[in-house]
């Protein structure tokens, strides 16, 4: 087997406070080749940034690996090579806040190419305008200033900001959840051509199963800091096992009948998620579970994997 | 038909800004029946919470301004009441909850105070502590809230967003009302917790024959809850039809797009977007405001505005479906 591009093995992230020990993520597998969609879904609070943040090298790990290409990166940010570096890049949820104000669009796509130096001698003004014309923003952007966008148009410039290093693996933290979906059409089907290529690998983060069915080659359902259920992303969307999955996936409002037929009959979805400071025992999942048992309580179940390539952390799953 | 609990005719609203006016809505109809569930839809900046705050007169004026149009509720001129008629008609026809629960609660105030604020204030009497007490707990005993009685005791930091949500529902909703406006009540929430609070709002709605206007960027949203949707567009109204009838016959070409955008279950990819963006309304287009966006554009869009078209169940705003075409 090739050596995937981005490898996570049982990575731990705690946070110390002092109402108590924080397991934002704990014990999380999973790998990601080029040109591959993974996406990262969950309730909020359920450690999917945290793992974004993990990986990007803004979280040092508390246990686990995180390996790039085969080599070790688990070493805290200021001692990632500068090559590594411009290899993974992060686009954030609010564009707002990632984009400096006082800087025009052009400065703020000039840096990346001065920082990682990545271009020829006397073209970067070429460079950035490349850049405007990938995410179809007109080349007189170059002198307006972030406030003068729209959500959108900011969303483009962060997300070729990102680009503009030719990293091969792009960590996408919720890029358009605070869009309009006509605006976050535009920026999917760009993102997805990007891809295509230049066989980059994007870690997908998200709430919107909606979404993710349509851009994600497979999907990781994240509750509590633990992946619940992982599959290829026809089988998550059309044979869910976990018991949170099909909770989830019923409480999505959908616009068609043939939508509809794809929901578990519906699961009345109940509770909310617990403080991540005080775990239930056994399976974390277990208090809202419609379908628990004695032993969920007990004992935690092991992920286990069903059918090839989907893998399942329930006891009520038989391998 | 019945007599509309809530009409709204040709409002247009339009704000002051240096060097000119925003003409935001322009010429907004819409209707809410006795008991009816009704969606308003549409994208961030099309009016939806403008025409709202109309309703409630409280939108602030200045900048603000009603440049015509009527607002009718029972009856009632809204826009010519006097402040005591306001106030009445907030105290006990119309509630409304907003967004985000965070901003709607005041921190410094545990929820028992502010809940017997909210009861003093639609009852409009001295009411003695007991009394105050009774209502608040039967009130958060309605929207499901676990152990009311400590609840009241409770600040806002120290409640979930889902559970905030129910308090501002609770505060809302006290004492009886005939119509809820909600506007956009779990987009700030996860999927699990705004199917519970869209539950809840349509349990209580059933239980005590309120009408509700539900608004949102959401049109799965809008399909789930609601029985009438009207389609908002830039500050007017596009279409508007029953729920089951505009997801199955979308006609605008507007709302076609829009629900083209939708990302699906089925998983059949994403469209492509809708080409430009959406109006300034400094200078918004002449004619249809959708028409420089519009792949059936015609000579008269640019020129005309085109009215409502169509049946009592399904009106569309287009000249695609003026009489004998289509």
């Amino acid at each position: 087997m090739s050596i995937p591009l981005l490898e996570v093995r049982n990575l731990q992230k705690f946070f110390f406070t002092t109402r108590g020990v924080v397991k934002a993520v704990q014990g999380v597998s999973f790998t990601l080749d080029a040109g591959e969609t993974l996406g990262l879904v969950g309730e909020s609070g359920s450690g999917k940034s945290t793992i974004a943040y993990t990986v990007m090298g803004i979280y040092t790990p508390t246990g686990g690996q995180i390996f790039f290409r085969g080599k070790d990166i688990s070493m805290p940010h200021e001692k990632r090579p500068l090559a590594l570096k411009k290899e993974l890049q992060i686009v954030f949820q609010d564009p707002g806040s990632s984009l400096n104000p006082r800087r025009s669009i052009g400065e703020i796509l000039a840096l990346p190419l001065s920082i990682h130096g990545n271009h020829r001698p006397g073209t970067r003004e070429e460079q950035v305008r490349e850049l405007l014309r990938m995410v179809e923003l007109p080349p007189e952007y170059v002198s307006k200033y972030p406030r003068a966008l729209g959500g959108g148009e900011k969303q483009m410039v962060a997300i070729a900001r990102a680009l503009a290093v030719e990293p091969s693996l792009v960590v996408l933290d919720e890029p358009t959840s605070a869009l309009d979906v006509s605006v976050q059409a535009k920026i999917i089907n760009m993102l997805v051509e990007i891809q295509k290529e230049r066989g980059l690998g994007y870690l997908f983060i998200t709430h919107d199963l909606s979404l993710m069915r349509n851009i994600a080659h497979r999907v990781a359902i994240m509750y509590l800091g633990q992946v619940m259920e992982m599959a290829p992303s026809r089988v998550f969307f059309e044979k869910p096992l976990h018991p949170y999955t099909r909770m989830l996936i019923s409480s999505i409002p959908v616009v068609s009948e043939d939508e509809e037929k794809l929901k578990p009959q519906k699961v009345i979805p109940r509770g909310e998620i617990p403080s991540p400071v005080n775990l239930p025992s056994g399976c974390v999942f277990h208090p809202r579970c419609v379908e628990r048992e004695e032993r969920c309580s007990r004992e935690e179940p092991q992920m286990k994997e069903v059918e090839p390539g989907h893998w399942v952390k329930c006891h009520l799953t038989g391998a | 038909m019945s007599q509309p609990l809530l009409e709204l005719q040709d409002l247009s609203v339009h704000f002051r800004v240096y060097g000119g006016y925003l003409r935001v809505l322009d010429g907004v109809n819409f209707r809410v029946a006795p008991q009816e569930k009704v969606g308003l839809v549409g994208e961030t900046g099309c009016g939806k919470t403008t025409t709202m705050k109309t309703i409630m007169r409280i939108l602030p004026q200045p900048p603000g301004i009603v440049r015509g149009g009527k607002i009718l509720f029972k009856g009632k001129e809204v826009l010519r009441m006097d402040t005591g008629e306001v106030e009445q008609m907030r105290r006990r026809e119309i509630a409304m909850i907003f967004q985000d629960p965070t901003a709607a609660l005041n921190p410094v105030f545990t929820i028992g105070e502010q809940l017997f604020d909210a009861i003093r204030y639609a009852t409009g009497k001295e009411t003695d502590h007991r009394f105050l007490h009774e209502v608040a707990v039967r009130a958060l005993e309605e929207v499901a809230l676990p152990d009311p009685a400590r609840i009241l005791t409770n600040y806002p930091i120290q409640l979930s967003g889902g559970m905030r949500q129910r308090v501002c529902i609770a505060l809302a909703l006290a004492c009886p009302k005939e119509l809820l406006i909600a506007d956009e009540p779990g987009t700030s929430l996860d999927v699990t917790i705004q199917d519970q609070i869209l539950r809840l709002i349509h349990r209580l709605a059933e239980e005590r024959k309120m009408a509700v206007i539900l608004i949102s960027h959401s049109l799965g949203v809008i399909r789930d809850w609601t029985e009438r949707v009207w389609v908002m567009y830039a500050g007017t109204i596009v279409e508007e039809a029953e729920t089951q009838e505009l997801f199955a016959r979308p006609l605008h070409p507007y709302t076609q797009a829009l629900l083209r955008c939708v990302p699906k279950l089925t998983g059949e990819g994403i469209a492509k977007g809708i080409p430009g963006r959406i109006p300034d309304y400094f200078d918004p287009p002449s004619g249809c405001r959708f028409h420089p966006r519009c792949p059936y554009r015609m000579e008269v869009c640019s020129r005309e505005k085109p009215r409502l078209y169509g049946t009592s169940s399904h009106q569309v705003a287009c000249f695609l479906y003026q009489e004998g075409k289509r």
